[in-house]
């Protein structure tokens, strides 16, 4: 089953109505049913490098790796997902190098980016991220929010120190608790979850669920859905529309229909054994 | 750097800087704001701050405290509040510095652990709350002076549906109208569109384009998008074999400004956009 047949990917980054680089970086290889989205911080330009690494670093390391041909069944030693070893093993290669270079160079001190990677397989999207760029899914009229910020505010939410409500009048915005590239080791929020067609996934940078409501961001995707382009396009329009102060990406995700891995007669063999 | 305006009957008494996480409000001299006056408790209130952000709470006081006239027991200061304890008024201010530029308005930064007890403003950092917060989507400009009806977008499906449920003859003579005139921005931001359906079943029904987005026809055979921006309103064709017909012209694959009294096509039924005066 080619991923590309089950999956339609389609991505847009703008660099905003105000600022003067885009500091975000955008992936995506459909046929492996890999997406990832970094949003980089850092003086000069150091954001840009940040983010581009990050994403050339993961797609091109997992390229390689799931050209392989790995199976993503469970680990039978920890019970735990390949998808998330994967993952999390070239997260810190990625990390590792954004880090030595910002070692490397004081233009580039400091530097960081936001991270948010989706892999899809059999069924499934492990999904890894660190910061406040998001993942969202939309499944019949739900528009959920599947992961959950690294940033001051959410932990104010978390704690019950504000409400969502005034989490949005915060001054505080924009502030995260968690970055890749910034220390020598990294500690990123994997989970699996099922797909199940029909569903749109929506990777974004702050760019545009600050600028855009949840509410604004459902509607373009319930209605837009048939045309993901469009969708994506009308998503980065909005964020521009209504103030555009940051750079806004996204990345969209539909699932066209089922994609189960096909199983070994050995695998089979020990399922009906169990 | 927020700060607090102390003042009485129109008179300026003092000005506070909140350096601290916590500045006191009340009678008694140990508290950072005295008042001596005694209408005011004790320990009347006070003023936590973090990082950019003001909360007030009152400390149980006797005659309470009051924000822009309601009494409150913990509010989330926002930029020119005004407290009220007894006869005293405190105004609340938190703008921007000068110093902080316009494109690090928004920019993402690392909170590292120790930064919080270090109250400095920053100097090229995170920008403070402006005269209106910064990321709450204006949503006046989008829909000003429509109050967007919680169930207005469902009420845009069913439009859709009854739009393509109605039995419509397909041969409607072209319109011989002018191509769409470019609406000016400043006026046509005010202004709302409305879709009148002049042909099939559902002709006379009106609709008011109060929304962002508006999706016209039958979903899997043709649909189109009215998108409302601050430059105007835009039609553009979502999906479907066959285009939308503007003005009987048949359209790309672009977005097509609106204009007073357009003609639309689509999915057999032909209706008007106009601008409600």
């Amino acid at each position: 089953m080619n991923l590309e047949q089950a999956l339609q990917i389609v991505s847009e980054t703008d660099q905003g109505m105000v600022r003067s680089h885009n500091e975000d970086s955008v992936a995506s290889d459909a046929s492996r049913g890999l997406v990832v989205l970094a949003d980089g911080m850092g003086g000069y330009n150091a954001g840009e490098v940040a983010s581009g690494m990050a994403t050339t670093v993961i797609v091109t390391e997992m390229q390689r790796v799931l050209d392989q041909q790995v199976s993503f069944e469970a680990d039978p030693q920890t019970g735990k997902s390949v998808a998330q070893k994967l993952l999390r093993d070239h997260i810190t290669k990625a990390n590792t190098s954004i880090y030595q270079a910002s070692q490397s160079q004081p233009q580039y001190s400091g530097m960081g980016t936001t991270l948010v990677v989706a892999l899809f397989h059999d069924n499934k999207m492990t999904v890894a991220h660190i910061g406040d760029s998001r993942l969202y899914r939309m499944r019949g009229e739900e528009l959920k929010q599947i992961t959950k910020d690294h940033s001051l505010l959410q932990e104010q939410i978390d704690s019950g120190l504000i409400t969502p409500e005034q989490a949005k009048l915060s001054a505080n915005k924009n502030l995260v608790t968690r970055a890749l590239g910034i220390d020598p080791a990294v500690e990123p929020e994997i989970h699996d979850y099922d797909t199940i067609p029909g569903d749109i996934y929506l990777l974004c940078s702050d760019g545009l669920c600050d600028m855009v409501s949840d509410e604004d961001i459902r509607m373009a995707l319930q209605m837009l859905g048939a045309n993901l382009k469009l969708c994506a396009q009308q998503l980065v329009q909005m964020a521009n529309d209504n103030g555009g102060r940051d750079n806004v990406s996204v990345i969209l995700i539909r699932v066209v229909r089922d994609y189960a891995a096909p199983s070994g007669i050995l695998t089979k063999v020990f399922g009906w054994l169990k | 750097m927020a700060k607090l305006i102390l003042s009485m009957d129109g008179l300026i008494l003092k000005e506070y800087t909140l350096a601290k996480e916590r500045t006191t409000i009340g009678r008694k001299p140990h508290n950072d704001i005295q008042i001596d006056n005694l209408a005011v408790s004790g320990e009347h209130a006070v003023v936590v701050s973090i990082l950019n952000d003001s909360f007030l709470e009152d400390l149980g006081s006797t005659n309470g405290t009051l924000v822009n006239g309601q009494q409150i027991k913990k509010h989330f200061l926002q930029n020119n509040d005004v407290i009220e304890l007894g006869k005293y008024k405190l105004k609340y201010l938190h703008e921007q510095t000068g110093q902080a530029k316009a494109a690090d308005f928004e920019k993402t930064m690392v909170l590292r652990p120790g930064a919080m007890k270090a109250m400095q403003p920053p100097a090229a950092g995170p920008a403070a709350a402006a005269a209106h917060p910064p990321g709450t989507p204006p949503a006046a400009a989008h829909a000003p002076g429509a109050a967007p009806a919680a169930r207005s977008f469902g009420d845009t499906q069913v439009n859709q549906g009854a739009l393509a449920s109605a039995a419509a003859a397909a041969s409607p003579a072209p319109a011989a109208a002018a191509p769409a005139a470019a609406p000016k921005p400043a006026a046509a931001a005010l202004r709302v569109g409305v879709l009148r359906i002049l042909t099939g079943g559902n002709a006379g029904k009106q609709l008011e384009l109060v929304k962002p987005l508006t999706t016209l026809g039958k979903p899997g055979v043709q649909v189109a998008v009215i998108t409302r921006r601050p430059q105007g309103y835009f039609i553009t064709h979502v999906e479907g074999a066959h285009f939308p017909v503007l003005n009987g012209k048949v359209l790309d694959a672009q977005a097509h400004a609106l204009a007073d009294h357009d003609t639309i096509e689509l999915a057999g039924v032909k209706m008007e956009f106009y601008f409600k005066t």
